[in-house]
């Protein structure tokens, strides 16, 4: 890595694990939980909002010292919604069933807090190349989550990987549903979103003793 | 009046922004360690969303909408669809009317300004808020004052959903939880366990009427076709035999 000096590289790998922006920050919750059921969907959420936050940052650290502190939120917000509707009409038109699926979902990148929260805490006060940095660490942390949760999901689910039968068939009874494996419907259901990062983070923690919370 | 009373009770229990849908999740988790702030944000929630969709359907129906322009500029403008302006529109929206209503909140109740103060920069960004629009004009909600009941029983639902987490997080500071799930992790799954709950309240609506109506048409017409179409091979496959 001799392209990126040590701080950068700080910038790029603390968000995937001891900073990571759902299980420890608490940013962006609101997203990560809806549209997990599925690997597919998890993955092109997790690439837009690289996508977004990893230019926003940038364009956000860019005008910094030209933004008014007191209209910066009207700011920030018409940036993001700027880079979303991008987002929006190429998924559109690309991939339109996938866009249906997400519905609201893309839209509300808008509002997700990791983009504003690292509006607000990073690129306001650093320059474009360390902002894009964090960006896209930060981006890179929360699609780490939104793929785990993702893959669990669609696995124990509905049995498969990004639609492929993994597990076998079901109707045919191949693979493990010969010995008598039944999918766990349970979940694709949305409580179960909640549950999975609340064991994502109860692994993590006691991996890492640094990050229990007093309560 | 009873689809006023049937959208009510839907966006509150069955559709609960929190449960169901996972909006506004970062201020639910952050703001609910105590419930005398939880109660504040929730107030301020329910006025916003109350302010904010009525507002947004207004412009998702004369302006927003394929054709919204035409039905009051004159039929050349009936060509427009600036249905992907949504976003940023709404959202400009809910930031100035935010902003406003801090305002004048400030200037006729200081002592309202007061508790709800502090939370309302931090709506501004609240996904359920932004949601509640989005979810108004992917549902196709149909008339102005259903858009305001929507707001604002999403609204009590959210309410609801983050008093109900304050309180159990103030009892659960004394019980011996593992020291990995402390804080975050157990919110996690006890909201997890709430929304289990919830979805008991699915079957609310749908129960009775629905499938009376539906499953005789939907069961009879395809037995029907089915006997025939199986007829009809029985005697193909038999005439290809001889």
């Amino acid at each position: 890595m001799g392209l990126l000096s040590k701080k950068d590289q700080k910038l790029i790998f603390d968000p995937l694990a001891d900073d990571n922006p759902i299980t420890i920050q608490v940013l962006g919750i609101c997203s990560a939980l809806a549209i997990t059921a599925q690997l597919k969907a998890s993955i092109v959420m997790a690439i837009s909002v690289l996508f977004v936050l990893g230019i926003g940052n940038v364009v956000i650290s860019l005008m910094r010292n030209i933004i008014p502190s007191k209209i910066r939120i009207i700011v920030q917000l018409v940036v993001v919604a700027t880079l979303v509707i991008i987002v929006d009409q190429v998924l559109k038109a690309y991939a339109y069933t996938l866009s249906k699926e997400l519905s609201v979902f893309v839209g509300l990148i808008i509002t997700n807090c990791i983009i504003m929260g690292r509006f607000e805490a990073f690129a306001l006060g650093n320059g474009p190349w360390r902002s894009f940095l964090d960006g896209i660490g930060n981006a890179l942390g929360y699609g780490v989550i939104l793929i785990i949760v993702g893959f669990f999901r669609e696995l124990l689910g509905s049995g498969t990987l990004l639609g492929f039968k993994v597990l076998g068939d079901p109707i045919e009874k191949t693979g493990l549903y010969s010995i008598g494996y039944e999918n766990n419907g349970f979940m694709l259901l949305s409580p179960m979103a909640l549950i999975v990062v609340g064991l994502i983070i109860w692994v993590q923690r006691s991996r890492n003793k640094a990050l229990i919370e007093e309560n | 009046m009873l689809e006023h009373v049937e959208l009510f009770f839907k966006s509150i229990f069955i559709d609960n922004m929190v449960f169901a849908t996972f909006l506004g999740m970062c201020s639910y988790l952050a703001v609910s360690k105590k419930v005398s702030t939880a109660v504040g944000l929730g107030a301020a929630v329910i006025f916003v969303l109350a302010v904010t969709v009525p507002l947004n359907w207004y412009l998702d129906q004369y302006i927003l909408r394929d054709g919204a322009l035409g039905t009051w500029l004159g039929p050349e403008y009936a060509d427009y669809d600036l249905s992907f302006l949504s976003f940023i529109l709404f959202i400009a929206t809910i930031a100035t009317m935010v902003q406003l209503v801090e305002i004048v909140v400030e200037k006729f109740s200081p002592s309202l300004y007061n508790s709800l103060g502090i939370f309302l920069p931090l709506i501004a960004v609240n996904c359920a808020i932004l949601g509640g629009s989005l979810f108004m004009q992917s549902r196709d909600i149909q008339s102005a004052g259903l858009a305001l009941n929507y707001g604002i029983s999403s609204g009590i639902g959210w309410f609801l959903a983050i008093l109900a987490i304050a309180a159990i997080r103030e009892k659960i500071r004394y019980s011996n939880v593992p020291a990995p799930l402390r804080g975050l992790g157990i919110t996690f799954i006890i909201t997890g366990l709430m929304a289990i709950g919830f979805m008991s309240f699915g079957g609310m609506l749908t129960g009775g009427d629905e499938e009376e109506e539906t499953t005789p048409v939907s069961e009879v017409t395809p037995i029907e076709e089915i006997t025939k179409e199986a007829s009809e091979e029985l005697v193909l496959t038999t005439n290809e035999k001889e």
